[in-house]
């Protein structure tokens, strides 16, 4: 594949894994083994029945007719949405936990910023009757507390973290600094398509389901498996990866990646990385990430809680890089005028990250002819409260 | 090979060797070359200084307080070099520069290693600087400006990477004591005995000097019977943090390891 990691671990010129040698042994373990382990045939068969069975997959590949009317294009929602636990997340959660009882692990590790990845790794820890750690910063268990409460209740013990800035970044160190404390019982898994190697293409791989379900099902509908477009909101990455996995090499297909602006890319307080980010070193892989002129690693803004990393996935980076796709970066006004759109037009409540794919929609001008596939990651029940707050605020400005 | 001041001091002297860590910056911005004047007057062997940074992911709580006053007092890799800038009309002892890979990279690797080299830095600790990177990439650049690269091995670290290690190094390996991240109490278990001695039979070529949980007297000299010496880090920092002037502070602390 010509956008996937080569032997070293690279894509491209990003990748790598700068790691400190205390994890050297865990992460070295885990690229001699995964994908010999994935490619095992009851490896397969179990992961396969738990994503039919108890996530609920396929997910719909949905024609939203009045959303298309309003952009005159055709529009297919991936409804990740409709996914147990309410986003992609699960995909890599559920793949991960096999892959952690294979490697012997009795005890399990997560970071977590808004809480839908620590949910989704709490709720396969229950499954799998493994200890569950999930790191989270102090500010965002105070922000996300109904994701604490269900992590609690799923069994799951939930640190929150007080070091740094006590956001997602920081909950990710502390996640690691627990792994080189445990290095021998624990699996780590993360959440997107971030972190050293093996991590930024094991999660791809987990989450590639969603273009490999999108290509039959348009194919059944459209009687192609190509659609002009895939879209998808971009934090650390897990969803656009998943999505554009199966069309990297398909050249005709664009893909579009949605990046958060934020209050606007030059406010400020803003999350695009692919124009904000500097070639660094970030949880171990290197990759675009929000720093300081020093080297110090900036906090990012969104409104979105998951989509404030400082950095981006290394593959993500080298198709920013190379050009395959295309990065398009959307404000906070932006993507909460396209909540309520896609509430009000289709009857369905769209998680805010994937709201600002859905904004991207008027930036891209697709054809009344072509198809325009949107990756809808997950569901705003998680997000009612900000969404409130924020609608209550606008209406007080005007 | 570099003959720099870490080179030599491992053939002038075989055991019992004091490195100690400090954050740059800390306690207050002006403090680097005080404490490492000191630190020469008080006898330590050599000393490895931390330049701060935002994520510090090897390091405990103490390190990492420590590395976040340092940057808000205005620390930087570039304010360090400028500090450092003659201080070897008045320090001799070896000086070792350790951080993490980000903030040398933005200051550009190879001006980096010419500045540091300049001032009279004699070697490097960059954590998450990986070994088939620093071959192909950075050791060329390392040897052009006569600066050790300093690689760490804990208890996981197989036989064969620790011999690979000891190949391409030149001064020490530091031996991080027990599986962790700095700053944690050191248990003498059978275990760890287990592995200084393991390591102690491969008869590497460099010394050793043990790491991470080395606190006082008693885990010093545990530590120089293992191995040519101990590196001791955040009890140091928790030393500086004293209500004594700073320079007391370095005193009384080196007192006590080594009285």
């Amino acid at each position: 594949m010509k956008y996937g990691v080569n032997e070293r671990g690279y894509y491209g010129q990003f990748g790598g894994a700068f790691i400190p040698e205390m994890l050297y042994p865990n992460v070295e373990e885990l690229r001699e083994k995964y994908l010999s382990i994935m490619q095992e045939p009851e490896f397969q068969a179990e992961m396969q029945e738990l994503l039919r069975d108890y996530v609920g997959r396929p997910t719909p590949l949905y024609h939203a007719k009045r959303l298309s009317e309003r952009y005159n294009t055709k529009i297919y929602l991936k409804r990740e949405d409709l996914n147990h636990t309410g986003a992609h997340k699960i995909n890599n959660t559920v793949g991960q936990i096999l892959l952690a009882k294979r490697l012997g692990k009795k005890r399990i590790i997560a970071e977590t910023g808004a809480g839908q990845h620590g949910v989704a790794t709490a709720t396969v820890c229950a499954l799998a009757g493994l200890e569950c750690i999930v790191y989270m910063g102090k500010i965002d268990t105070e922000r996300q507390k109904p994701n604490v409460e269900k992590m609690r209740l799923l069994g799951a013990t939930v640190v929150p973290v007080t070091s740094g800035s006590q956001t997602l970044k920081d909950a990710t160190n502390e996640a690691i600094r627990d792994w080189i404390n445990h290095p021998e019982d624990t699996h780590y898994i993360i959440g997107s398509v971030v972190g050293p190697h093996p991590y930024p293409d094991m999660v791809a791989r987990f989450q590639s389901v969603i273009s490999e379900e999108i290509r039959k099902q348009l194919l059944e509908k459209e009687g192609r498996e190509l659609p002009d477009y895939v879209v998808a909101c971009v934090g650390g990455g897990s969803n656009a990866a998943g999505a554009f996995y199966h069309f990297l090499d398909e050249p005709e297909v664009k893909l579009i990646a949605v990046e958060a602006a934020g209050l606007g890319v030059d406010s400020g307080h803003s999350a695009a990385t692919s124009i904000l980010g500097k070639t660094g070193i970030i949880h171990g892989s290197k990759t675009l990430l929000m720093q300081t002129d020093d080297g110090q690693i900036t906090e990012p803004y969104s409104i979105s809680a998951g989509l404030d990393y400082p950095g981006v996935g290394p593959q993500h980076a080298h198709l920013a890089d190379t050009g395959r796709a295309q990065f398009i970066a959307i404000t906070d006004a932006d993507a909460m005028e396209a909540l309520r759109e896609l509430s009000r037009l289709e009857g369905i409540i769209p998680a805010i990250e994937s709201s600002h794919a859905l904004a991207a929609l008027k930036e891209i001008n697709a054809g009344p002819n072509e198809v325009v596939v949107l990756n809808l990651s997950g569901r705003g029940d998680k997000d009612l409260n900000t969404i409130l707050t924020y609608f209550e605020q606008q209406d007080a400005q005007q | 090979m570099p003959n720099n001041r870490l080179t030599r001091l491992f053939q002038e002297k075989s055991g019992n060797l004091l490195n100690i860590y400090f954050t740059a910056g800390y306690p207050k911005l002006e403090d680097t070359v005080t404490i490492l004047e000191e630190l020469e007057a008080a006898g330590a062997d050599l000393v490895e200084i931390g330049m701060p940074f935002s994520d510090p992911l090897a390091d405990g709580p103490t390190i990492q307080a420590s590395n976040q006053v340092a940057l808000e007092n205005g620390m930087s890799i570039k304010m360090l070099l400028a500090q450092l800038a003659g201080v070897r009309e008045r320090v001799t002892l070896p000086i070792i520069l350790m951080g993490y890979l980000n903030p040398v990279m933005q200051y550009g690797f190879e001006r980096f290693c010419q500045d540091a080299a300049q001032v009279g830095v004699d070697g490097l600790i960059l954590p998450d600087l990986p070994f088939a990177e620093y071959e192909e990439e950075y050791k060329p650049i390392l040897e052009k400006y006569g600066l050790s690269l300093i690689f760490l091995i804990t208890p996981q670290t197989s036989e064969d990477r620790i011999r690979k290690i000891d190949e391409l190094t030149n001064s020490f390996i530091y031996m991080v004591s027990s599986a962790s991240t700095t700053g944690s109490q050191v248990q003498t278990s059978e275990a760890q005995e287990a592995y200084f001695s393991k390591v102690r039979q491969l008869g590497l070529k460099n010394p050793l000097l043990i790491g991470f949980g080395i606190s006082d007297k008693a885990s010093f000299q545990l530590a120089c019977t293992s191995a040519h010496g101990a590196i001791i880090g955040s009890a140091f920092i928790k030393a500086l943090q004293q209500p004594a002037e700073v320079k007391e502070n370095v005193r009384s602390f080196l007192q006590q390891i080594r009285g």
